[in-house]
């Protein structure tokens, strides 16, 4: 019996032995201080990192858009208040440097109040359309439509041509060429909501109107060069992400906490959130309804449906006149592919939004077109409980996540806070704007 | 099993009691082990998912057999968020051209419901079956699916094409 007691004590020893073996590997390997990504997720993420971000295309729709004559007019004209109707709104009035080119505000305001909330300049001009519903399909061409709107600058064409060789002459002439004389057009005429402003624009001749609109659309041009280097900067996320790749797994340990990497991860799987927030701005730019609830006191929004009928019409979208897009003719791809090939009606479009870049977005409340909500906290419930939409069909779907989860998702969006990459002297009025 | 005082019990006799000991915590570790196994299998299974007998070939047959359809897209691997280009050239069963077809192009994403982000066209016939497709854009990582409706020598077949894009 002592004998027996002995074997079977040592089978089970070896036995346990094994046992606790295992257990330290499966120990060690589930609770190794690293994050484990699979091969499939470290590709994701490198598609989500900046360093993925492929260098600015031109826009063929601007051949003035890289020239830093062009730019260095723009940020002129973006800081100048003149260009208003009441003196006191520029560009920058919504788009605050110092807030990442936007206002904090649920609705920007002009000279009056509009229905939408400011979207950052940060990296838009990777986008193929502007505005949350598209409306507008260049930089350039967006730039004018605020310029025109009555609660934003409210002023008009004719108004912004006088100024334009008022103050700008030698600017603009390097650039586009000779001014044409404009001494006997009204002071303010333009395709305005104003009804004097209108009357004066339609007893103008064609010619006349041509010649204004084209300072107008060259306006635009200038202002989107300079919109152009506005761009985002690195992030603690991107640090992380360089680090995984790198496979420098003690770095990779001190740049994200564990409540971050958790938000991370579930970012790329279960909250479905690269379905729209992907590529390395975090937008695939495209219009989605994802169930926003209407903002209350403000007229039905339809989104897309209504701004792709407003780009198809738009006088400076991509196939129009004042576009150069024509002058690419020949290339193997077509400039104006996106506007061609858009897809301009169906249910599908009804209060359809495009989803902003997530570079920065925890500096950025309130969040969604009207500034519905206040907090990221507000944005997360919305995705995890997925409501109805109050028009057309969200595409959401419940993401039952808990309320850690959702925590961990914020603490993700935090690490995408980062600098503006742009030369500091893009980051402020330039001189000769600020001493007017 | 005799029975043992268990305070003075001599030495020897303990074995068994310590070995049902030992036995009773090797089978707790055993079973957290495994459980912990079981959780990692799961979770790189989950992650690695997609639909089984996915077919992601670039030729195939169409539904009634009468065209075999292969697909060329100018960008590789097909990006995301870009709008590009597609050649498609058609042919018979056989390897025959076909010439002047009408084709229709449509797409979507099974599991999310939803279409392309586009309408592409075909914009010109290239000569011996193929044929140019401008405008198409995924928005998306994921499986999509391009469906393209052939109407030639006034007979018409479908045929679809599996997509499994990088997210």
């Amino acid at each position: 019996m002592y004998l027996n007691s002995l074997k079977s004590n040592k089978l089970i020893s070896f036995s346990l032995g094994g046992f606790l073996l295992l257990a330290i590997v499966v120990a060690a390997y589930l609770f190794w201080p690293r994050p484990v990504w699979n091969d499939e997720e470290i590709a994701v993420l490198r598609g989500l990192w900046l360093g993925s971000l492929e260098s600015l295309p031109a826009d063929a729709s601007n051949r003035y858009a890289d020239d830093p004559r062009a730019a260095a007019l723009g940020q002129k004209l973006f800081f100048d208040t003149r260009f208003s109707s009441d003196g006191k709104v520029s560009c920058a009035t919504c788009h605050k440097p110092e807030l990442g080119f936007q206002d904090g505000k649920p609705l920007a305001q002009g000279v009056g109040m509009t229905n939408r909330r400011t979207m950052t300049i940060i990296g838009t001009a990777y986008s193929p359309w502007l505005f949350w519903d598209g409306r507008k399909d260049s930089l350039w061409a967006q730039a004018l439509g605020p310029m025109e709107s009555p609660v934003e600058h409210g002023g008009n064409r004719t108004q912004y041509a006088h100024l334009v060789a008022q103050y700008y002459s030698t600017d603009y002439e390097v650039l586009f060429g000779s001014l044409p004389d404009l001494s006997h057009l009204p002071p303010n005429a333009g395709p305005v909501a104003d009804p004097e402003a209108k009357a004066a624009w339609e007893t103008m001749s064609p010619t006349d109107r041509e010649a204004v609109s084209r300072i107008y659309a060259n306006m635009g041009k200038a202002i989107a060069a300079y919109e152009r280097k506005i761009m985002p900067g690195p992030t603690r996320f991107d640090a992380y992400v360089e680090a995984v790749l790198a496979q420098d797994w003690p770095k990779v340990e001190t740049i994200l906490t564990v409540s971050e990497v958790a938000g991370l991860k579930l970012f790329i799987g279960q909250a479905n959130c690269t379905d729209c927030h992907n590529g390395p701005l975090l937008t695939n730019n495209d219009f989605h309804n994802t169930g926003v609830p209407a903002a209350a006191d403000l007229p039905e929004d339809m989104g897309r449906a209504l701004g792709v009928q407003q780009v198809l019409a738009d006088e400076f979208n991509c196939l129009s006149a004042y576009s150069d897009a024509a002058l690419a003719a020949g290339e193997e791809s077509d400039p104006c592919a996106e506007l061609r090939f858009l897809v301009a009606d169906g249910h599908d479009l009804v209060r359809q939004f495009r989803p902003p870049s997530l570079r920065g977005v925890a500096d950025r409340p309130p969040y969604m077109h009207a500034g519905q909500f206040a907090s990221l906290e507000e944005v997360l419930n919305h995705y995890n409980t997925a409501p109805a939409a109050p028009a057309g069909h969200t595409e959401l779907k419940p993401l039952h996540l808990s309320k850690t989860e959702i925590q961990q998702l914020i603490a993700f969006l935090r690490t995408l806070n980062g600098p503006v990459q742009a030369d500091p002297h893009w980051l402020q009025a330039p001189a000769a704007v600020s001493s007017h | 099993m005799k029975t043992v005082n268990p305070i003075a019990a001599p030495v020897a006799t303990t074995w068994p009691k310590r070995s049902r000991f030992l036995a009773w915590t090797a089978g707790i570790i055993g079973g957290v082990v495994l459980l912990a196994l079981l959780g990692v299998v799961a979770m790189i299974w989950r992650m690695n998912y997609v639909p089984t007998d996915l077919d992601l070939s670039t030729t195939r047959l169409s539904a009634q057999g009468l065209y075999q359809a292969t697909i060329r897209p100018k960008v590789k691997p097909i990006p995301v968020n870009k709008i590009h280009t597609w050649v498609l050239r058609l042919e018979s069963p056989n390897g025959q051209p076909i010439e002047n077809a009408e084709i229709r192009v449509d797409g979507d994403m099974p599991q999310h419901g939803h279409g392309l982000p586009t309408r592409p066209q075909v914009t010109q016939n290239l000569g011996s079956g193929d044929y140019l497709i401008e405008g198409l854009k995924f928005q998306m990582g994921g499986w999509w699916v391009i469906d393209f409706e052939i109407t030639a020598n006034g007979s018409s077949d479908k045929v679809s094409f599996n997509l499994m894009l990088q997210k």
